[in-house]
């Protein structure tokens, strides 16, 4: 089974935990729409449909036989459903992205991002409170000041820890068009903001401006023919971002080069292949997702049915193409009929960089192994979901002849996809969101 | 759960299915989705261009079979012996097809409709500018190429660059078919269903775009085109000129080259077009009640700009 390491020590699965209701009659405000690990792994955020921010924390357990489980931690809502009356449009509070600030000192602090507004949260620990106070009683009232015979000073006493929520900044205003990405710069100062057609630079005190840095809006919205799709810093280069777009491309900027970076630095695209051409072309090869590998060499991209690598000194084709699921290639008629074709599937590399997993349909996600070249399709259900359960490896059959254990493309449910995973930035534990449940996969510890 | 029949869906029904998706949009919460509306346009132009192509097909077949038809009336009229004599010789050099033996009679060599299609003619990389060879060639080359001109599906192929009949620079790939009417001797080319006057804007333009897939011509037939031989190929902008100068040019026709030119081509014409104005006419017949295709351009351009 695919892991990281390498050899040997292949990885095996397991069921660790789910979160989220049990019934399949799914409350559309529990969808989940990200999911993110901070810096460390300790903390695991996901955001949903109806605006809530659920953070886990993992515990730090004694015991060595398993591994430390993720509860939950802290719970808020971060953004609310708003109305824009000019355009007499309503604005989902739907969470689009979640990322973590780098810790600076005790308490933790992430961006959260609806279609039109990005909110800087700072979670904090209390886990003490003062007592004493001469003037007010335990439950806050107001003691008269006549009655007070003698003083004393008030001392903080230890207290059941509470974990608290508070926006510190909103950033608002800032995108005409819809936020697809967050990414915070290297520099710990700054972050960007992608809508469809524009790309802002902010910094992460200032509120009321932010700077233009990328405008792909024609001047003539007829001419209109590709958008962005998603964008990222890179992670140690704080001059320099990436973003994707809807055409397929990939364009790395760099800041430096001057203050609009509507001219790339850098533009990686692979030619079409003719032969494959058909009335959904355009859709299958719009870029879902891009990021970084952690050690900034590559990236990843996600279209519809591939994820691609590309070394980012190499820009006219990707190092190495993975098939996430061919066989979806006749069916696109129909899951344009059903609107699946529009599923924006996201991606992401493990700790070091050896594997990278994306979800598909069926619950299904796949991951594949760089260095072994071997792939692996695992399932996220309830049957298989005893703790330390072993997840047993999936096989999609494409033609007819269907194999014992064998599913059936004709069996997919397509109804139930992962669009949302993450990797823990250290160790093999994983995160992969179907539609209300969060699964947490952990590595079998022997 | 999948529909399993993915070929069958064809390029009406994704413009329909389109359209809808579009105008739900306007109600979905949240606002319009530029990024997915971008992508529905495409999908709606990709199905717009097969429709058209398809459309243009259907009228040029129907259109061919009748002017075959007459033609065939007409050559009822010739001395059968000497098109015979003319056959033979020109046999061998009609598409290098091998195992078609030439009629007597041309008349009888005029094969079923179902051959006779507006199919690219791309395989007629002829020593002639024999068009009729697309007749003459064996069943399997016919419908390997058919189903290549446009598959309507999501799997497989389609030339999508050859049709875009919107602007005249595509023509790499022009699939031309040359036709010689015989009312007015006026020798045309028609790219599968494309009717070239759509672009006769710049025919220049097509002359130097496009690869002629009948460069090596037969010279009987070059003193047509005495007064255009600076350009090589034939191609549309020839169209053009014969338009202006055809009647014209028509005093230089007797009963001789007539009759070359009817052998050169053999028995079968793959396709004639009588005249403009009737096809056009035709044309619009077809198309008078699909003016929601006709608008498609102002569609998606409308969905995109707000």
């Amino acid at each position: 089974v695919v892991g990281a390491g390498g050899g040997s020590n292949d990885v095996q699965w397991c069921f660790s935990q789910v979160k989220g209701a049990i019934d399949d009659d799914v409350a559309e405000a529990d969808i989940i729409s990200t999911v993110e690990f901070n810096h460390s792994g300790e903390l695991l955020a996901t955001g949903d449909k109806g605006g809530r921010v659920v953070i886990f924390q993992q515990e730090i357990e004694n015991k060595p036989q398993c591994r430390s489980e993720y509860n939950v931690y802290s719970t808020f809502q971060s953004h609310e459903p708003e109305f824009d009356y000019l355009k007499s449009l309503e604005i989902e509070e739907k969470i689009n992205k979640i990322r973590w600030l780098p810790q600076k000192n005790a308490a933790q602090f992430l961006l959260s991002t609806n279609d039109k507004t990005i909110k800087l949260w700072k979670i904090s620990e209390r886990d003490k409170r003062p007592e004493g106070y001469n003037l007010k009683e335990e439950d806050g009232r107001y003691i008269d000041p006549n009655t007070v015979t003698a003083l004393r000073v008030p001392v903080f006493r230890p207290m059941d820890l509470m974990v608290e929520a508070s926006p510190r900044r909103v950033f608002a205003n800032a995108h005409t068009y819809h936020i697809n990405s967050i990414s915070i710069n290297s520099d710990h100062e700054t972050y960007l903001s992608a809508d469809d057609l524009r790309i802002n630079l902010w910094h992460q005190e200032i509120t009321d401006r932010s700077f233009n840095i990328v405008d792909i809006k024609p001047a003539n919205m007829e001419e209109l023919t590709e958008v962005i799709t998603a964008a990222e810093f890179h992670p140690h280069q704080c001059n320099t971002f990436v973003y994707s777009s809807s055409k397929g491309t990939i364009r790395l900027c760099d800041m430096r080069a001057s203050a609009l970076c509507d001219t790339h630095s850098k533009l990686f695209e692979e030619p079409e292949d003719p032969s494959n051409r058909s009335f959904f072309s355009e859709i299958i090869s719009s870029i879902s997702d891009v990021k970084f590998s952690h050690n900034g060499r590559y990236m990843m991209t996600r279209d519809y049915l591939s994820v691609k690598i590309w070394d980012l000194n190499m820009e006219s084709r990707p190092v190495e193409t993975y098939q996430v699921h061919e066989y979806l290639r006749n069916k696109l008629c129909s899951l344009y009929e059903n609107d699946c074709i529009f599923d924006k599937f996201e991606c992401c590399w493990n700790g070091n960089d050896s594997v990278v997993m994306t979800g598909s349909y069926n619950n299904f996600f796949r991951m594949f192994d760089r260095g072994q070249r071997r792939d692996v399709t695992l399932e996220a259900s309830r049957e298989g979901s005893k703790p330390q359960q072993v997840l047993k490896p999936r096989k999609v059959c494409a033609d007819g002849k269907r194999k014992k254990d064998e599913i059936s493309v004709d069996s997919l449910d397509f109804n139930k996809k992962i669009l949302h995973t993450a990797w823990h930035p250290q160790d093999n534990v994983i995160a992969v969101a179907t539609t209300n449940n969060l699964y947490i996969f952990q590595d079998k510890v022997n | 759960m999948i529909n399993t029949m993915e070929c069958a869906v064809d390029a009406q029904s994704l413009i329909s299915i389109s359209l809808r998706k579009i105008h739900n949009s306007r109600t979905q919460r949240g606002g319009i989705k530029l990024h997915k509306n971008l992508l529905v346009s495409y999908v709606l132009r990709n199905a717009r261009q097969v429709y058209m192509n398809e459309k243009y097909a259907e009228i040029y077949r129907m259109q061919q079979y009748e002017e075959v038809m007459t033609v065939c009336n007409e050559i009822q009229e010739l001395n059968p012996l000497d098109l015979a004599e003319d056959c033979e010789e020109q046999s061998g050099d009609c598409c290098g097809n091998d195992g078609v033996s030439e009629p007597a009679s041309l008349c009888c060599a005029l094969l079923p409709v179902s051959h006779l299609t507006a199919v690219q003619s791309a395989h007629i990389q002829a020593p002639s500018a024999c068009s009729a060879p697309l007749s003459l060639q064996s069943d399997d080359v016919c419908k390997e190429t058919e189903p290549s001109f446009y598959r309507s599906c999501c799997a497989e192929a389609y030339p999508v660059s050859n049709w875009d009949f919107s602007t005249v620079n595509n023509n790499l790939h022009c699939n031309k078919t040359t036709v010689l009417d015989l009312d007015t001797h006026v020798v045309t080319t028609v790219e599968n269903g494309y009717l070239h006057q759509d672009c006769c804007a710049s025919f220049q333009q097509c002359c130097q775009g496009a690869q002629s897939p009948a460069k090596k011509r037969k010279v009987d037939f070059e003193y047509y085109i005495s007064d255009i031989e600076e350009v090589p190929d034939f191609t549309p902008c020839k169209r053009a000129k014969f338009e202006d100068c055809s009647y014209a040019n028509s005093e230089h026709l007797d009963t001789s080259n007539i009759s070359n030119l009817i052998s050169i081509f053999g028995s079968g014409f793959s396709g004639l077009v009588s005249r403009q104005a009737d096809f056009e006419q035709a044309l619009n017949g077809q198309f008078c009640s699909k003016q929601a295709l006709a608008s498609l351009g102002a569609w998606t351009r409308a969905i995109v700009a707000f």
